[in-house]
């Protein structure tokens, strides 16, 4: 069992040990949609909450599994409910805002291979959180992917005015903005340790 | 995601299939696709080429059986299904690794089993095993499964012998040698990748001049 304290996991998992600039897990949607700051913010909200449910049904998913012996179905009922949460994150947006459905467009389907969700159900397991340190897991990680997106959308938005060499447009440049980034976020390593 | 040209797909043999994945559609330089294992576990030559590799065997695997299917499979539930299929060989590969070498398995850590979510095996069965013969889709995993491995090699060729002074553990250079610690952290995947970027920007956009 693990003997951290909630608080300690949640900044780990948020600042320390951020799941893009630390861990690299999510570059793709990363990459994707942190053009705009308001596209960014929403879709780190959709990410957030799919990464709630499935880190709760992945410890019950993995409680059942180990108690029948069958640990090799890990990685299939996991993706399953990963893909299950999204469709209906899917349907409940469109339901609720059509406008914010296109702006997400294809990254929203896309959520089910955002590496961060699986990462999280992954790392729980390894790590033999409990229920409580789970869901707290979760939204730390949750909360350091939406910092990390508003963050770039940010620098990003204000890149477009800028005199740029051409070969460097696109996803060079916010790749260079990342590591910097990521050199910035190690200023955070031995926090809540 | 990859916007594959259909019309003329036709016209092109199994041999342009392969090469294709190698270079002019090279799924990390030019598609940028699965980024995450790329700048994750590139730290080492060893650790980058045995992902790729496990990667590749994914791929092939997963794309053979997705042609194998391709009439069988009901529109609607197909993407579920491919990824069952993936998510199947990422197990099968995920124990065997385990079995070959307990060391390698734990350097690579959670990234194997990560390798379901990497956006470039789904890509490739939908865009391409899903309507091409199992021929046609075993030259193009093999090219794109070589093409990812190359690029992965090539960043953790270049991360190794900045960061660590060695390639594949063989030290390099004479013992005064201060090594790069920065390539060996997370920002030096970032910076590396976005190098090598730089790097074939320039040659396609001189060769697009010329």
């Amino acid at each position: 069992m693990n003997t951290e304290s909630l608080g300690t996991i949640f900044l780990n998992a948020c600042l320390v040990n951020n799941f893009v600039l630390a861990y690299f897990l999510g570059i793709c949607p990363f990459l994707g949609v942190s053009g705009k700051m308001e596209t960014a913010t929403k879709m780190g909200g959709a990410v957030m909450f799919v990464m709630l449910i499935s880190s709760m049904c992945a410890y019950g998913i993995h409680a059942f599994l180990v108690s029948i012996g069958a640990p090799f179905l890990q990685l299939i009922s996991y993706i399953v409910v990963i893909a299950s949460t999204v469709q209906l994150v899917e349907m409940f947006i469109k339901k609720i805002s059509p406008a914010l459905f296109r702006s997400l467009g294809i990254f929203l389907p896309l959520i089910t291979t955002n590496c961060a969700i699986l990462g999280v159900a992954l790392f729980q397991t390894n790590k033999e959180y409990g229920f409580l340190e789970s869901i707290v897991y979760a939204l730390g990680a949750g909360a350091g992917f939406t910092l990390a997106l508003v963050l770039i959308a940010g620098l990003r938005e204000q890149l477009d005015f800028a005199e740029i060499p051409k070969i460097s447009k696109g996803t060079a440049l916010t790749l260079f903005i990342a590591g910097i980034l990521s050199l910035c976020f190690m200023g955070f390593a031995g926090l809540g340790a | 995601m990859s916007n594959d040209n259909s019309s003329s797909e036709q016209k092109v043999t199994t041999t342009d299939e392969f090469i294709k994945g190698l270079w002019r559609e090279n799924p990390v330089f030019v598609q940028v696709l699965g980024m995450c294992p790329v700048l994750a576990v590139s730290n080492t030559a060893e650790n980058a080429l045995a992902m790729g590799l496990a990667t590749a065997f994914v791929l092939l695997m997963s794309n053979v059986l997705v042609s194998l299917l391709r009439n069988f499979v009901p529109k609607q539930v197909r993407i579920a299904s491919y990824i069952l299929i993936i998510a199947t060989f990422v197990t099968v590969t995920d124990y065997a690794i385990q079995a070959i070498s307990v060391e390698l398995h734990k350097s690579l850590g959670a990234f194997i089993s990560l390798i379901v979510v990497n956006c470039l095996i789904l890509s490739r069965a939908e865009a391409f095993a899903s309507k091409n013969t199992v021929w046609k889709s075993i030259f193009d995993a093999l090219g794109m499964g070589l093409g990812f491995t190359f690029a992965l090699f090539c960043l953790g060729s270049v991360r190794e012998i900045l960061g660590n002074g060695s390639l594949f553990n063989i030290a390099l250079f004479p013992e005064g040698f201060q090594s790069w610690i920065v390539m060996i952290l997370p920002a030096g995947g970032f910076f590396t990748l976005a190098i090598w970027l730089l790097i074939i920007n320039g040659i396609q956009t001189r060769k697009t001049k010329s």
